[in-house]
Parts: C-alpha cells; sequence; structure tokens
C-alpha cells in the first residue's frame, strides 16, 4: 500500500515537474528518517551545482519503511540513486535484475556510507533506573521499548547491537542467552522506529528506548530536551547509511554523471557538516572534531567485524527459524 | 450448447460478459498470480513454513479473534441496525451516519486512536490497568480495533432489510395471538437471519485481512499478539516472497472455506424458512 502510494506521489510528481523537461532530474528514493537531512542537503546541492555547471537540477524525494523502498526500485521504481540505511536493502538490487552491480560498496570511500549512526538508550528524566549500559537492560522487571528486527531496520540494528557487545564479553552462548532475556524485557514490538518512538515518548511505556542517535535527536526537537536522557553504551554497533547509483536507471535517462557527483557531494565538507547538523556521525574527521561534543566517543563495531557478513547475519539472525525466531520459539 | 431461453431483459449476453471480464481483471487475475507463485515451493517447503508455531499461533488468532469480532457486531450491530428502524429519536440521522465512520477513517487513524484511549496513560487505559485489565498491546486490543472497524458491515446489511419488513406481518401475527417475544423469534429474526449472516460474514471477512489499525493496539509480540498479516509484512521486508505467498494462500483457503460455509447455513436457512430471493 504505502509503496503504491508513494510510486503514485512520484508519478504525480514528474507529470508536475514535466514542465521543466530541459534540467535534469534526479529521483533519489531513501528510507524514512533522512527526511529531515536531505531537506536541508538538496537545496545545498543544487546550489552546487549550479555553480559548477550552470545547469539547474529537478531533485524529488522519495521516502518510505528502507526495506519496502527497496523492493519498489527492483520492482521498477526508476530511482537514479538509492540511500538506504542497511547494505541488505541495496544488495537486493545487485541480486534482482542487476540494478547496481554486486561490487557497488566499494565504488565510494567508506563502504559507500556518508555517514554512520549508533544505537543509544533514551531513559526518563533523571534516569529513575540507572540505566548505565547494556546489561541494565536485562534486569527483571525492566520494560525495553524497541521495534521488531523482522520488520525495521532499527530493530535489525538493535538487535545485532546487543548481540554483538554480549558477543565481546562472553562468546556466542552468552550473547544467546543476553538477547533472549532482552526480548524477554520488551512489552511491545513495534513494527517500526517511529512508531517504537511514540509508545516511549506518547504512550508512557517502558523503562528505556534503544534508537539511533540521530532518532534521539528528533525526540528532542520533538518532545523538548529536558523530557529525556540519552545513555551512551561502553560499545555498539556502527549503524553504516549505504548510497548507491542505480546504475540501469541512470544509464537509460542518461543522468549518471549528474547522480555521482550528486553522491560525492555527500563527502564534501559541506555535505558533512549537513550530516553532523542533523546528528548524523560525519566521516570526515575534521567535521567530526567541530561538533565533537555532540557525538561523545563510543565504541564502535561493524556488522563485519562480529557476524562476518550482512548476508550471514541476516541468514543466522532474522531468517525463519534464526536467533530471533529462537528468543521466542522457546517459551 | 445455446441459452434457448431469452430473459424478459435485454443485455444478457453483454452483461454476463461484462460481468465475468470485470471479476476475472480485479478479483480472479491476482489471486491466480498468488497461487501461482506459491506453486513454485515444494509441498515440504510449503508446509514446513506454515506449519510453524508461529505462524500456526498466528493464525488462530487472526481468525479467532475476527470470529469473535464478527460475532459480537452479529449481536450489537443488529442491536444499532433495529433502533436507526424502529424507534424515532433526536439526532438519529447524526447515529446513522455516526455508523459509517469506520469505513471512512484510515485505519491506521483508527489504530492510533484507539491505541491513545486504552494505552496505560490513555482516557480508557488510566481506569482499566489498575483494575488488572490490559487492552492496548494485548490480544484484547486486536479485538476491539476488529470490532471497531467492521461494525459497519453488519448495521448497513441488516438495516435495509429490516425497513422492508411489513408491518402487516407483524399485526397478523398479533391477530393470530403470538406473544411479543414470539412475534420476534419467528416472525422477524428469520427474516433478518440471512442478512445478517451476510452481515456477520463481510465483518468477519474484513477483519481477517485488517492490518492497518491492528499493529499499533496489537503490540506484536510473537506467539502472543502477533497478527497473521504482520508475519507477512514481516517476511515482505526480508525479501521472502515466497514465504509470505505460502501464509497469504493459506489465509486465503481458510477464508474461503470458512465464506463458503457461511454461505452454505445462509442457504439453508433461508431455504428452511421458505424465502427464496
Amino acid at each position: 500500500m504505502k509503496t503504491l502510494f508513494t510510486r503514485s506521489l512520484v508519478v504525480a510528481s514528474l507529470v508536475l515537474s514535466g514542465g521543466a523537461l530541459a534540467d535534469t532530474a534526479l529521483l533519489n528514493v531513501s528510507y524514512d528518517v533522512t527526511r529531515d537531512f536531505y531537506k536541508d542537503y538538496n537545496p545545498a546541492f543544487q546550489k552546487y551545482w549550479k555553480a559548477k555547471t550552470g545547469e539547474n537540477i529537478t531533485l524529488q524525494q522519495s521516502h518510505g519503511g528502507s526495506s519496502k523502498q527497496a523492493m519498489s526500485v527492483a520492482s521498477g521504481l526508476s530511482a537514479d540513486v538509492i540511500t538506504m540505511n542497511q547494505a541488505p536493502d541495496i544488495d537486493l538490487l545487485a541480486e534482482r535484475g542487476g540494478l547496481v552491480p554486486t561490487d557497488w560498496q566499494k565504488r565510494l570511500p567508506n563502504n559507500a556510507s556518508p555517514f554512520v549512526s549508533s544505537m543509544v538508550f533514551i531513559v526518563r528524566k533523571g534516569n529513575p533506573k540507572a540505566i548505565k549500559d547494556w546489561n541494565d537492560l536485562v534486569k527483571p522487571g525492566l520494560q525495553v521499548i524497541l521495534p521488531n528486527p523482522k520488520t525495521s531496520g532499527n530493530g535489525r540494528y538493535t538487535y545485532l547491537a546487543a548481540w554483538g557487545q554480549a558477543q565481546k564479553a562472553g562468546g556466542e552462548a552468552k550473547a544467546r542467552e543476553y538477547v533472549g532475556k532482552l526480548f524477554a524485557n520488551v512489552p511491545v514490538l513495534d513494527a517500526g522506529g517511529r512508531a517504537a518512538t511514540t509508545t516511549f515518548m506518547q504512550r508512557n511505556m517502558g523503562d528505556v528506548l534503544v534508537s539511533f542517535e540521530n532518532e534521539a535527536e528528533m525526540v528532542a526537537r520533538e518532545f523538548g530536551r529536558g523530557s529525556f536522557e540519552v545513555i551512551y553504551p561502553s560499545s555498539s554497533i556502527l549503524a553504516e547509511n549505504p548510497v548507491s547509483v542505480v546504475d540501469k536507471v541512470v544509464d537509460k535517462k542518461g543522468t549518471r554523471k549528474a547522480a555521482e557527483a550528486y553522491l560525492n557531494f555527500l563527502w564534501s565538507p559541506e555535505g558533512q557538516e549537513i550530516a553532523a547538523q542533523n546528528y548524523l556521525r560525519p566521516r570526515d574527521s575534521k567535521v567530526l572534531a567541530k561538533y565533537a561534543q555532540q557525538f561523545p566517543p563510543v565504541k564502535l563495531f561493524t556488522v563485519e567485524e562480529v557476524f562476518g557478513s550482512w548476508k550471514k547475519a541476516m541468514d543466522t539472525h532474522f531468517k525463519d527459524g534464526g536467533t530471533f525466531d529462537q528468543v521466542y520459539a522457546r517459551k | 450448447m445455446r441459452f434457448k431461453q431469452h430473459s424478459v431483459l435485454p443485455g444478457f449476453g453483454l452483461g454476463l460478459g461484462y460481468t465475468l471480464f470485470w471479476l476475472c481483471l480485479i478479483v480472479l487475475l491476482p489471486l491466480a498470480a498468488l497461487l501461482m507463485k506459491s506453486a513454485s515451493l515444494s509441498a515440504e517447503a510449503f508446509w514446513a513454513i506454515v506449519s510453524t508455531d508461529r505462524v500456526v499461533a498466528a493464525l488462530k488468532l487472526s481468525f479467532g479473534a475476527s470470529l469473535l469480532a464478527a460475532s459480537l457486531n452479529a449481536f450489537f450491530g443488529f442491536l444499532v441496525a433495529w433502533v436507526l428502524v424502529r424507534y424515532p429519536f433526536p439526532g438519529k440521522r447524526l447515529v446513522d451516519a455516526l455508523v459509517d465512520l469506520p469505513f471512512a477513517l484510515p485505519t491506521a487513524v483508527a489504530g492510533i486512536s484507539l491505541t491513545t484511549l486504552y494505552a496505560p496513560n490513555g482516557w480508557f487505559g488510566q481506569y482499566l490497568v489498575p483494575l488488572g485489565i490490559n487492552v492496548a498491546f494485548t490480544p484484547l486490543g486486536i479485538l476491539v480495533a476488529l470490532t471497531f472497524i467492521s461494525l459497519p458491515f453488519v448495521v448497513r446489511t441488516v438495516q435495509p432489510v429490516l425497513e422492508d419488513l411489513e408491518a402487516e406481518l407483524e399485526e397478523a401475527a398479533t391477530c393470530l395471538g403470538a406473544t411479543r417475544w414470539q412475534i420476534f423469534s419467528r416472525v422477524l429474526f428469520p427474516a433478518v437471519l440471512p442478512a445478517l449472516l451476510t452481515g456477520f460474514t463481510l465483518a468477519f471477512a474484513r477483519a481477517t485481512g485488517e492490518f492497518g489499525s491492528v499493529i499499533f493496539i496489537a503490540g506484536n509480540i510473537p506467539m502472543v499478539s502477533e497478527i497473521a498479516p504482520l508475519l507477512i509484512i514481516g517476511k515482505l521486508e526480508q525479501f521472502d516472497f515466497l514465504g509470505a505467498t505460502a501464509i497469504a494462500v493459506v489465509m486465503l483457503v481458510i477464508s474461503f472455506v470458512m465464506l463458503f460455509a457461511i454461505n452454505l447455513i445462509q442457504w439453508w436457512s433461508s431455504r428452511r424458512h421458505g424465502m427464496t430471493r
């Protein structure tokens, strides 16, 4: 339904923009929470492109659940660039119809991920349950709010972060035990990250919400900075935000040059600053240093370090009968 | 073989042709595509997907809650229709219009409103939770949401039939010495029963497929409050198209069997009461 809706929106916007045929138009298909980032980034790129080539460029955005968006592109939505929050969503385009080459992640610096985020804890004001680190989340009686790893990228990163830190501390058996205890403390398993935020902030459910660092900033803007506290765990997962040009589409539309420039500009100091302002951790060390106070240092581990690869992580943990299903099956 | 018999009404051939074409295009084609997709699974693989504890629990919950919601609505919807048809009262038109609201409201809006009401800090929730009645984020919440969205189906199917019932029937029954209860149970109810069954069926069918409102209020805990449509979405999110199709096919088959059974009952009841429609 949502994809149909976004698609019809895209069609509508294409029809509406038909008047400006002379301009190059790029469609950026992205996930839900980058809306604010690209709202700031697109005008900056338009200005840059105008100065560099003298051309006007039209930028269209499509936002929705990450995997749903990827599916729309795989089934024909003509996106010039795709900007997601986990690599499997772009891998899908390589597997289905070869829309991008399989080595798409090597074409741009930093694993094709211009900025990263991490999982943090959001607790009630004053931290009444004294939550400091991962081990506090599995205390009996505590309620943890996080979204369903099966239906949301946010939940998937949370699960992998929880598993990863436990495995690093005590091996795989400990990780399995930890994750089991963690999910026993989850009273509501929302379908998406935003829904989990609503459950925690508006319904006042639970003692701690696990979410992206940048989502914590959204909570601050929406509900006021005094209403909660952000706790940084001692270690967490590095959540990459990979991007790619959709080769088959840009070659057909003749927009490759502009599309590549659009993505490369993400790594420019200006692009990195916009990311930092939206609480996405920039890759540029100078920009990161400038915004150091809003990004406390956290020991971050990557999916590849702990799980080998995204594909392995997906197969072992989220497939039917995988470790996540076992958590609930044992009951 | 040719249809020799001509109807009084013209345009039978064209009419039937369009009907079949339209049904094929809108209903049969998507369903056929679904079945074809699932046909690429072997029987064992199909069974392995649909017989896992989680899928079975979700199917039980989806169909159980839907049946319960449809039954609740069969009773209360009938009551609403009865009151709306039989008694004049101020604001009747307004109440009549209210009945359709669950139709018009986007289901997500319905889900969020219900959750806001029944959450532990909500208007109802703050009084219910201390009593130990948890509605939001439990299977009970699913029942509330399904009852809400499927109410209009019963009211709107029963209402016109009640309106068409002739007063003479009741008068005749009274003259023959029937008590009020006898008039209701022997004269009125049998006449309304087929429509009530249709309403029940529609409400049930609508409830089984409901997704938008339920996910907000359900809590979505596997094995406890996870509905089958959510499992389908979950599988799609992992690009497991075949797994999603398998569950969809099972839902389709169960729905079809149930709808067919209800239709049989309906046919039987209208024959028994000598009403041919």
